[in-house]
């Protein structure tokens, strides 16, 4: 053990260095005794140095011992103790804050770590966990350091001094490590970093974007929602306030109107507003400088809220008048469809529609909102036009409607009407008719009995009146069905030549007695047979015939048949044109007589007219003739008109009808038609030919034969009378000879059979065939004349139509 | 062999077309050969016989009757032409048929130069007509036995 003796250097102020003695009373046996020493000193020192009013420094290894402390120190202890004393007196003020700040930076140095650790694990993504290890590493080494600072403060072990140097070191390796390693880390999350700004403002962007894409698919589905609303009806009327009511709703509008043009095209009226339900009658000229500016474009236009077609009700001293706009609806009529310029607008009648936004709000119109209200002024422009087509067509069809109604109404009417004209007629007809014939055929039978002349006379006037009225029925009746159309032209074969003859003697007796020669003049091509209305057209040439024996009082009267062709002279507005089998007859009748004034033609042919003077009226006529004729030869397909040089100077009429030529006469020149061989096969046909001649003879059997007759011949008349019975059909007898003894024959024959059904049929074969043969061989009663040499079709013809007809006269 | 038959067919329808052109037959002639078939295979060449024979007879009568020294009776003459006429208008003899019609005119006229004339004539004309169509008979038989069939010669 020591007993070394302390000593203690103090100095107060500043002042020199004093040293006392320190009794060492104790032997520090332990080191906590020193410790405590050591404590006490350092209080003291800390006690001396809170006084202010000296600076009582201490040499470490002394003590002051001016306070009457009596301290005793042993010394070898501290020797023993190997402390480091601070640099620093430890009672300074600026240890102080040191010593306080270096605790506050070890806290904080300890709590970065843990939050970072905290965060990252809370947070899903960081790709720098080593980086993070190896800061906190650094972070909690330099909170370390800053710890263990705080024992330097005051007199420390050696021990404290070397784990200060230890987490020094440390704290500097790894803060190098960490330096060096952010060199390479901190670009990166820097860039990390403006990736995220950049994704940052991207996502941004996209948002904005879709929010642009919102707003429009939202105004899209508006505009489609609101034509669909608009035109699920065709209603103006619903059109018009559904798009206001639809508007207001999507749009959030306050007010919405539509102003339409007037009847007078010089206005604007009021029609329809939204929210007001009643609008007052309230008109603005359509002049206005807005609204022509309105109607120039067909873009919405945004306009003033004050302008006249805004201001729609009281202003109520509302603030700030919503944004107003204005858009222009085409007004489309009918007429306005062209089909290539659509998008053109010919008329220019517009509707205006006004949108109001709510007032006092800060709304604007925006671009998509306006585009919105174009759309759906379009629509309503086809909407529009489309419910104005389906009222015209509604309107058409309900005037269609009723004019049908009322024609049909008058139809039945006129159908009753001739109904009852018909049944009429029909039953005055047949009564009339009855007492009309009692009355003729009494008469007429009266006259064959004995009378006095004047008995005589009456009866004849009685006679002729009845004639007349019966005649005047007649053609009443038959003029009545001609103008319904319902009277048809009976067609059949007739003789055309045999016709005129039969009229001609029909008439002759009255011209002869007025002294009238006819001549009929046929032409030489005139068709023999034809087919046609024999009644009808006898009665037109009657008709006409008879007129002009009506008024001639002398001169002559001919009559001309011919077949006209298209170059004769015809009115202007008629052609002929023969067509098929048909042609066109003409019949001329030319008179000398009274002759007609040019201008009463016309008059001529309609009902009931004369034109004669009363003088003459006398010569009776009901005035119907004309008019009978003409509508007889209309239905003929033909044309009647009479040409007169004037009165006395005579006067021609003429008609043409349009007949067929009757399939059983063979022309030359005309191809032949055959006929329809019903017994083309004359199989066993039993036929008895004479002649003469041995050549012709056997000619015509072979014909025959060829034809599949059995035919037997004879040379002479005699034999012909021998053998003829009524086994054979046909008897072809040769006439060529000269002399008439080849006709008796047949006349010898009719007497050998006197039942027409027994006898043969005649036919004579000869070598020439003018009229005055066929005549011979019709007055001897052959049933046929055929021309040498006969031909194998012509003798099938022949035999064909006589065994169908039993009468055959082939023209030459 | 049937080179032969063709010539010979050949030869036959342009013998036959002359004797249209040349006018010694017509239409009727055409009539009279439609006649004829199979059940009347020969009925041309017996009508043409009967005819020749009847030319010969009634030539004959003709003569005799133009011959008579005295009055000569036209009628008669005129009843034969009449005959022949009718006659060889049923054959087709067109030559023949027109000199009759001719010597007809004549007998009426009682021309008896014109009528002898005439009837030499028609005594030629018969008979060579008779000659041509015995050629034509012979070609059809010729043709017949060469092993062909006579073709129908279309005038038209």
């Amino acid at each position: 053990m020591l007993e070394p003796e302390l000593k203690l250097l103090y100095r107060i102020n500043a002042q020199s260095w004093k040293d006392i003695n320190v009794d060492v009373n104790h032997k520090v046996e332990s080191r906590l005794k020193l410790k405590f020493l050591e404590l006490e000193l350092k209080l003291l020192h800390c006690l001396l140095t809170f006084t202010k009013q000296n600076v009582i420094e201490f040499d470490p290894l002394h003590i002051n011992p001016n306070f009457s402390i009596s301290v005793t120190v042993s010394n070898h202890m501290m020797e023993v103790c190997n402390c480091i004393e601070p640099q620093w007196p430890a009672d300074e003020l600026l240890m102080k804050y040191q010593y306080i700040s270096d605790f506050f930076i070890a806290v904080a140095y300890f709590s970065i770590p843990l939050e970072l650790i905290y965060f990252v694990k809370k947070s899903a993504v960081f790709p720098y966990r080593w980086v993070l290890v190896q800061f906190g590493a650094f972070i909690v080494l330099c909170g370390a350091t800053h710890l263990i600072n705080l024992w330097t403060f005051t007199t420390h072990s050696r021990t404290v001094a070397l784990v200060m140097t230890t987490a020094k070191v440390l704290t500097a390796v790894v803060s190098c490590a960490t330096a060096l390693m952010l060199v390479h880390i901190i670009p990166d999350l820097l860039s990390v970093k403006t990736r995220e700004l950049f994704l940052k403002n991207k996502a941004a962007e996209l948002d904005r974007e879709m929010g642009l894409i919102r707003t429009q698919e939202e105004t899209g589905r508006h505009v489609r929602m609101l034509t669909h609303e608009i035109r699920s009806t065709l209603d103006r009327h619903t059109i018009l306030k559904t798009t206001l009511v639809e508007l207001g709703r999507t749009l959030a509008l306050e007010e919405c109107a539509l102003w339409m043009p007037t009847r007078t095209g010089l206005e604007l009226q009021l029609s329809y507003t939204l929210r007001q339900q009643h609008p007052v009658e309230y008109t603005v000229p359509i002049q206005l400088p807005v609204i022509n500016q309105v109607f120039g474009t067909s873009r919405a236009v945004k306009i003033s809220p004050n302008s006249p077609v805004a201001r729609l009700r009281p202003v109520s001293g509302k603030y700030l008048l919503g944004e107003v706009v204005a858009v222009r609806v085409p007004l489309l009529h009918l007429s306005n469809f062209q089909i290539n310029d659509w998008p053109e607008l010919s008329t220019k009648r517009y509707a205006l529609m006004v949108l109001m936004l709510p007032s006092d709000s800060a709304r604007q119109w925006h671009v998509h909102e306006l585009e919105l209200v174009e759309v759906v002024a379009d629509q309503v422009a086809v909407a529009l036009s489309h419910a104005a087509i389906l009222e015209e067509s509604m309107r058409a069809r309900d005037l269609l409607m009723e004019q049908n109604v009322a024609l049909d109404i008058a139809r039945r009417e006129a159908e009753t009407a001739i109904r009852a004209r018909n049944d009429f007629l029909a039953v005055m007809n047949h009564e009339m008719r009855t007492p009309m014939h009692a009355i003729i055929a009494l008469s007429s039978l009266l006259q064959e009995t004995e009378l006095t002349p004047e008995q005589r006379l009456m009866v004849e006037t009685v006679l002729k009146s009845s004639s007349l009225l019966a005649t005047l029925m007649n053609d009443v009746l038959d003029l009545s069905r001609l103008e319904d159309g319902s009277l048809q032209l009976e067609l059949g074969t007739f003789n055309l030549h045999t016709l005129f003859r039969e009229v001609l003697n029909l008439i002759k007796p009255i011209a002869v007695v007025k002294k009238l020669p006819i001549t009929l003049n046929l032409a030489p091509d005139l068709p023999e047979f034809v087919v046609g209305d024999e009644k009808r057209l006898m009665q037109i040439i009657l008709n006409i015939v008879g007129n002009a024996v009506k008024f001639s009082k002398q001169g002559s009267i001919s009559v001309t048949a011919l077949v006209t062709k298209s170059d004769n002279r015809a009115p202007p507005d008629f052609f002929v044109v023969p067509t098929g089998s048909h042609f066109y007859l003409r019949v001329k009748v030319k008179d000398l007589g009274a002759g007609i004034n040019p201008q009463d033609i016309p008059k001529l042919f309609t009902k009931f007219a004369q034109t004669q003077s009363l003088a003459t009226r006398s010569s009776g006529g009901s005035g119907l003739g004309l008019a009978i004729s003409k509508r007889f030869v209309n239905l003929m397909e033909g044309n009647i008109w009479i040409e007169s040089e004037g009165v006395g100077k005579g006067c021609t009429a003429i008609f043409d009808v349009k007949l067929a030529i009757s399939n059983e006469s063979k022309q030359s020149g005309i191809p032949k038609v055959p006929a329809n061989p019903q017994h083309v096969n004359f199989a066993g046909l039993k036929v008895l030919v004479m002649d003469e001649n041995g050549v012709s003879r056997m000619v015509t059997k072979g014909l025959l034969v060829h034809l599949g007759c059995e035919v037997t011949t004879v040379s002479s008349n005699e034999e012909c009378l021998r053998v003829v019975s009524h086994e054979h059909r046909v008897v072809f007898m040769d006439v060529c000879t000269p002399g008439v003894e080849n006709y008796q024959i047949a006349l010898r024959i009719h007497e050998k059979f006197t039942k027409r059904h027994q006898r043969p049929l005649l036919v004579a074969l000869t070598g020439n065939t003018d009229k005055s043969t066929k005549e011979k061989c019709m007055s001897f009663g052959l049933d046929g004349v055929l021309l040498k040499p006969v031909s194998l079709d012509n003798m099938r013809n022949v035999l064909s139509d006589l065994l169908e007809h039993r009468v055959l006269y082939e023209a030459m | 062999m049937d080179a032969h038959v063709a010539q010979l067919q050949m030869q036959y329808r342009n013998y036959i077309l002359s004797l249209y052109q040349q006018g010694f037959l017509d239409d009727q002639f055409t009539e009279l050969k439609s006649l004829q078939d199979d059940g009347t295979p020969d009925f041309v060449a017996e009508v043409l016989s009967l005819f020749f024979d009847d030319c010969v007879k009634l030539v004959g009568n003709m003569a005799r009757a133009l011959d008579q020294t005295g009055t000569v009776d036209f009628s008669q003459v005129g009843a034969n032409v009449h005959q022949l006429k009718g006659s060889s208008s049923s054959v087709g003899a067109k030559r023949v048929k027109g000199l009759c019609i001719n010597f007809k005119e004549l007998c009426e006229a009682k021309n008896y130069e014109g009528c002898v004339r005439c009837l030499q004539q028609v005594d030629i004309e018969y008979k060579t007509l008779k000659a041509k169509l015995q050629d034509m008979f012979n070609l059809e038989k010729q043709i017949v036995q060469a092993g062909g069939i006579v073709p129908q010669v279309d005038i038209n």
